[in-house]
């Protein structure tokens, strides 16, 4: 008995320390993994300029597998973490069902809506960022023919495609673009070695810049356009044109970054609903930096800046796959 | 006569097992740095220490129980049946089908349905394997393992082109209708006025696990199957000989474990998900077969076995959040469990029995 109580008195101390220590944000990050060079990864480096900002701690949890969601949420939100934000329209589904039951936790989401008090859904206009590195790929391009490899065969990742292919034909109307997608699971998310393959297929059909909006498996294209001769690749997300420096024409930024750094920043009881990142407030773009200054001539730069201003302005729109669930420059 | 007693057999040599494991496992959270007192009291109070913890060590008991069930009917048929994942994968796709067929009115009427869905999807996943093995011979463990990837596939393309409801981006099927989601422990003792925690996933099917595990007792030691079943076990010539027909024996075997296996579903994905996704099963599958070799193939002993598995799983990932030790060292100080209590088995047993040898010798000889 007394054995008995000392157990449930460790617990109930254990207990008040973890409250103590709550309140400190959380995020957790989907299959491709925190590491993915990519858009998980931008996310981290998000979380991690918070801390140093403000010298506070954060949680994170990795997934490992489709099952764990709800648990891993749920944990979070028992143990106090208070914002908690997610990476990835998986999620969407898990935290319908499990914001209702935490109303005081504030939880953000990116890449999905979800329609409760207490979620801040956090959307990009990724078609817009992959429109302007559509342009930049058509003016590199020698050949004519440019590829786009997806991830996951999603709409998320067509919207991607459908703009790319919209900024490609504006410049060059002749143009060819060639479009695959690893796979239909969550595990294309983390393939480099198909996406590897699927470059080298495209490389074959004479594609010399190749987009690559796949995560992890962004990896292993932009390695296998990099290897190739005179084949320029885009990266996603981060921005990556320092993995392989002067082989990388671009990356199409989305600041997942900045939106779980103001999620952090601020903290709990954050302004919900649908937060719209575009080229109006520099939700997306494309890098510019050292390692591709010699791709990108001033003279393409300023054209592409250009379309950047119509389309924040509204004068110029792209199509969004979202709006009719098709495309009217590629097929799939 | 057994060299040991019975105690000595069921209790000291799983235990002893057991504190090699985390003894070693101990030295391994030394070696990255960690304070190892520090994480086995966060594993304790994280899987035993509330009854969020307890919700959760539960559920996962609960899958282990039916995986470890399954695994322990077809050994008593000395059939190796490596193929609980796949058959449970199959088992949770019977389920969900059933779930979504009809707009069910209450889950009273949903649970047996299920239940009946499941465990024929498993089975039926089970008993290709079984025919080839009792028909052409075709070993049981290569082709029940083969099963589990085509079983993976098979969800696959159900979920990412069937049961994707339109519009959804996530390879899921559709929630199940509220008709459908089982009442769970918080429900159940909140009607005794017993708080448990709302959040925690166990659910009626715990109860349902646990009659299962009586069942299996009743079969495999009062039915005349049973007795087959463990002839057969034991000497597949002298079976033969008594007249048993090897062929209806490992089909059948292979049918119940198989059933076994799909209605883990029940606990998974219709008590806890409330939908089918990928990998639901998460290697409960696998773990079913620790946990029966651990439990030595009696019900009782798988019960206990899954209660410690179930608390490695949710003590390992409340480490895994709280002392920031990576995923994959619980993988290992799991995998060192299943080495030292299923594989090394004999490492620990032999010197006991020497012991016990030796003591009874000399306990001879002072007579």
């Amino acid at each position: 008995m007394t054995f008995m109580r000392s157990i449930l008195g460790a617990a109930a101390t254990l207990a008040l320390v973890a409250g103590t220590a709550a309140a400190d944000p959380a995020i957790i990050f989907d299959l491709g993994g925190k590491f993915d060079k990519s858009f998980n990864e931008s996310a981290y480096t998000g979380a991690k300029r918070w801390a140093e900002a403000n010298g506070g701690e954060f949680r994170e949890i990795e997934m490992q597998s489709e099952a764990q969601r709800e648990q891993a949420l749920r944990r979070l939100a028992e143990a106090g973490s208070n914002p908690i934000v997610m990476t990835g329209f998986a999620f969407g589904n898990v935290l319908g069902e499990v914001a209702p039951d935490y109303p005081d936790t504030s939880f953000a989401i990116i890449d999905a809506v979800v329609e409760q008090p207490n979620v801040r859904s956090v959307v990009f206009s990724e078609h817009e960022g992959s429109y302007l590195v559509g342009m930049l790929a058509a003016k590199a391009s020698a050949s004519g023919t440019v590829g786009f490899i997806g991830g996951m065969d999603i709409p998320l990742i067509r919207k991607f495609a459908c703009g790319y292919a919209e900024g490609v034909l504006a410049v060059n109307p002749d143009a060819t673009v060639l479009s695959n997608m690893t796979g239909t699971t969550p595990a294309a998310w983390n393939d480099p070695v198909k996406g590897s393959e699927l470059t080298k297929a495209q490389i074959a059909q004479g594609a010399d810049v190749i987009y690559a909006a796949a995560g992890g498996t962004g990896v292993g294209v932009l390695q296998a356009a990099a290897d190739a001769d005179s084949v320029l690749s885009i990266g996603v997300d981060s921005n990556q044109n320092h993995l392989h420096p002067g082989k990388v024409l671009t990356s199409m930024v989305k600041r997942v970054d900045n939106a779980v750094e103001k999620a952090f920043n601020d903290g709990p009881g954050f302004e919900t609903g649908v937060m719209v990142m575009g080229l109006a407030n520099d939700g997306v773009g494309f890098a510019l930096d050292d390692n591709n200054a010699e791709l990108v001539s001033d003279e393409m730069a300023a054209e592409v800046n250009a379309a950047a201003e119509k389309i924040a302005s509204g004068e110029l729109s792209v199509h969004d796959y979202y709006s009719d669930n098709a495309c009217p420059h590629l097929q799939f | 006569m057994d060299v040991m007693p019975k105690w000595a057999d069921v209790v000291l040599v799983p235990l002893i097992s057991l504190l090699l494991a985390f003894a070693i496992s101990a030295l391994v959270i030394l070696g990255i740095g960690k304070d190892p007192v520090e994480a086995v009291k966060l594993m304790v109070t994280g899987a035993f220490g509330s009854t969020y913890g307890w919700g959760y060590t539960l559920f996962y008991a609960t899958n282990f129980i039916f995986t470890g069930l399954a695994f322990a009917v077809a050994s008593h048929a000395s059939l190796f049946n490596i193929g609980s994942e796949g058959q449970a994968t199959l088992g949770g796709l019977g389920v969900a089908l059933v779930c979504l067929a009809l707009p069910w009115p209450h889950w009273a009427l949903a649970l047996p349905a299920a239940m009946i869905g499941g465990a024929l999807f498993g089975a039926a996943w089970a008993f290709l394997p079984a025919w080839l093995q009792a028909k052409r011979g075709s070993h049981i463990v290569i082709t029940t393992i083969m099963f589990n990837f085509i079983g993976a596939a098979v969800l696959n393309y159900m979920l990412v082109n069937v049961l994707r409801p339109e519009g959804s981006q996530d390879p899921a099927s559709a929630n199940f209708p509220p008709g459908t989601n089982l009442p769970t422990l918080h429900e159940i003792l909140g009607v005794f006025g017993i708080p448990f925690s709302k959040a925690a996933p166990v659910n009626v099917s715990f109860l349902i696990a646990l009659l299962a595990c009586v069942l299996v007792w009743l079969l495999i030691w009062r039915t005349r199957f049973g007795f087959e079943l463990r002839a057969f076990g034991k000497s597949e010539s002298a079976a033969v000989y008594a007249g048993i027909s090897p062929a209806r024996i490992i089909i059948v075997a292979m049918l119940i474990s198989g059933g076994l296996s799909g209605l883990m579903a029940i606990n998974n994905v219709m008590g806890e998900a409330e939908r089918l996704v990928l990998n639901s099963v998460e290697g409960a599958g696998f773990i079913g077969i620790a946990v029966a070799l651990m439990g030595r193939n009696h019900p009782v002993g798988v019960a206990l076995a899954a209660l410690l598995f179930g608390f490695l799983y949710q003590g390992g990932a409340e480490l895994a959040l709280w002392m920031s030790i990576p995923r994959e060292l619980i993988v290992v100080i799991q995998g060192l469990v299943i080495l030292f209590t299923g594989a090394l088995d004999n490492m620990v047993r032999m010197p006991i029995e020497k012991l016990f040898l030796a003591m009874r010798r000399s306990a001879k000889a002072g007579e």
